[in-house]
């Protein structure tokens, strides 16, 4: 059986204890990190609206002011990306499999997730009530299109039950 | 062929001098000038500097007569300051971040936001919004904005809420000083104002639109503003304080004062700073003459001269009256309001670098506050549309330069959020700052 423990920043802490709590002795995990490509476009789009300053697009490595910032988010993704791995290898404690994709995150997750016996995945939405606003879209995404069990959890305790609002009137006997 | 007819053109041209300039072949001629100008700076043929195309662009429109020669040395001459003003911030920039001022900037933020995204969003608006106004936006953008994200993901932060704030506070936050972006440069000189006048009726306006923005995103990005993570590599060694970039620059802006106070051209004292820093940085062997030069960005400088000739050229030549009939008349709010929208909207369109040039002409007459209204839509607008502005934008549809691209819907939907705000608020300020300054 392999376990998936998809990891994203501010929230992998839950997955991974998550992993330690119900993952199967026996099982193969596997920690997963996507680095999604819109962080470093968003610089990319920033440095091509200044015009005129002569950025040479192919030519790199460029200095000065030609260094597209884009470029150093992307090489700065990489390294921070294996760091969070590595943080999460060692709260695991145990054997496991790192894996770091780039690309669309829900889309690489789902793939990732074929053939697995469990996905796990923390809520990344608003997490001050229960209910469905606590999944963001990529989350949605993905508790929707897995093709494996999922395990979802709350990255830090969940809100009390009294978050959740009355019945409304017309449903009530 | 060729040169026949522009000969044809430029004896039409000095044959009916003054107004009768508006021949329909030196318009049309001057404007596709300009297209090829603005076409090459988006596409950027062969990887060659804007100036390439730019230049000579610029010497076609004197040799041909679309711009008289008295008018086109009119522009160079206005133009030449405020060229050597941008090389002096520039060159203070570089060697800023020669002197590990953004490095320190980072270790600022994080031992400041100790992982808290919240605190780490205040730290990079307030950072943002400070390097912006003093350093120029090229100096947020390429320098500040990898440091931002470096800080982020060293201490467990979703970088995208603090990046995207550098990229907005480039354009918002570069209000205040006639060196914070390359567009108050060009409004300044055309404006008729004193340094300290400027940022004196700026200050308003640049508070209240970084303001709107920090709201917006304090909204916009709840939830990745809520993902705290253990915050267990936050606190590194305290940074090395630059001191002396730090004192170069104070100084270099307390000299600005004192120069408006005095009336030298501040370009002088901002020159005086770029000195020192490069010297120091040449003594100590961290430079060479060619890197000084090359801070300098000539290409840049050459391509700004240019394109200020061939935009004179195209205004001389019809567009004054085209654009006069669009401008809103009037200083209240309405015709302020109005204003910054028209200019938002063009420089959306084209860039809003050709978009200041262009209306600047249109807009001096009507008094030093319409440039002012016209530079808030210039400077806030192009956070509406991807790369600055649509031209751009459609341009890297075409040859798919970034197979995976930014998330068009979420960049638009943060945009007209925060540009129609903050544009709006920055404009009754500045109506409120002209009425009590």
């Amino acid at each position: 059986m392999r376990v998936i423990a998809w990891l994203v920043e501010g929230t992998w802490p839950a997955c991974v204890d998550a992993v330690r709590a119900h993952a199967p002795e026996a099982a193969e995990v596997v920690l997963l990190h996507v680095s999604g490509p819109e962080v470093p476009a968003v610089a990319h789009g920033a440095f091509d609206g200044l015009l005129g300053r002569g950025h040479r697009p192919g030519h790199r490595p460029a200095e000065g002011w030609e260094r597209d910032p884009g470029d150093r988010l992307e090489a700065l993704g990489d390294t921070s990306a294996s760091a969070l791995l590595d943080a999460a290898a060692r709260r695991l404690g145990r054997p496991c499999v790192r894996e770091e994709r780039s690309g669309r995150a829900e889309r690489e997750v789902v793939a990732a997730a074929e053939g697995a016996g469990l996905l796990v995945l923390a809520r990344d939405g608003d997490r001050s009530r229960l209910g469905p606003k606590s999944l963001g879209p990529a989350v949605r995404f993905a508790v929707d299109h897995a093709p494996c069990p999922v395990l979802l959890v709350w990255p830090e305790p969940a809100p009390g039950l009294t978050t959740i609002p009355p019945p409304p009137p017309h449903h009530q006997p | 062929m060729a040169s026949g007819l522009f000969s044809w053109a430029g004896n039409s041209v000095i044959t009916s001098e003054g107004l009768a300039l508006n021949t329909p072949l030196a318009a049309a001629l001057s404007a596709a000038l300009l297209v090829a100008v603005l076409a090459w700076a988006v596409v950027r043929p062969f990887g060659w500097p804007e100036a390439v195309m730019a230049v000579p662009a610029a010497g076609i429109a004197v040799a041909t007569g679309a711009l008289s020669l008295g008018h086109a040395r009119a522009e160079a001459e206005r133009l030449g300051p405020v060229v050597g003003f941008l090389a002096a911030v520039l060159v203070i920039a570089h060697f800023c971040d020669v002197e590990g001022l953004f490095q320190a900037c980072g270790a600022w933020m994080a031992r400041w936001a100790a992982g808290r995204p919240v605190r780490l969003l205040s730290a990079v608006f307030a950072l943002a919004s400070a390097i912006t106004a003093v350093l120029s936006l090229d100096a947020t953008i390429v320098l500040l904005t990898p440091v931002v994200f470096a800080t982020a993901a060293r201490t467990g932060v979703r970088p995208k809420p603090h990046v995207y704030a550098c990229t907005h506070l480039s354009n918002t936050a570069s209000l205040l000083l006639p060196v914070s972006n390359l567009t108050n440069l060009l409004a300044f000189a055309a404006s008729g104002l004193s340094f300290t006048r400027f940022a004196a009726l700026m200050a308003l306006p640049w508070l209240a639109a970084i303001g709107v923005e920090y709201l917006v995103f304090r909204r916009f990005f709840a939830r990745d503003l809520a993902a705290a993570a253990p915050a267990d590599r936050a606190a590194g060694a305290p940074p090395r304080l630059p001191l002396f970039a730090l004192v170069t620059v104070g100084c270099t802006l307390a000299g600005f004062v004192v120069a408006s106070l005095f009336g030298v051209e501040p370009a002088w004292v901002a020159a005086g700073g770029a000195l020192v820093l490069a010297g120091r940085a040449l003594a100590r062997r961290r430079a060479t003459p060619l890197t000084v030069l090359r801070a300098a960005s000539p290409a840049f400088l050459a391509f700004v001269l240019a394109l200020g000739v061939v935009v004179r050229a195209v205004v001389d030549n019809g567009l004054a009256d085209v654009l006069g009939h669009v401008m809103p008349d009037g200083t209240g709010l309405a015709a302020l309001l109005a204003t910054a929208a028209l200019a938002a909207l063009l420089a959306n369109l084209i860039n809003n670098l050709p978009a200041v040039l262009v209306l600047l002409p249109l807009a001096a007459p009507a008094g030093p506050g319409v440039v002012l209204a016209v530079l808030l839509g210039v400077n806030i607008g192009p956070n509406l549309t991807y790369a600055g502005s649509l031209a751009t934008l459609l341009w890297r549809r075409i040859v798919h330069q970034h197979e995976h691209d930014v998330n068009l819907g979420e960049f638009t939907r943060l945009g007209l959020l925060a540009v129609p705000s903050s544009l709006a608020v920055a404009v009754v300020a500045l109506w409120g700052s002209l009425l009590v300054l």
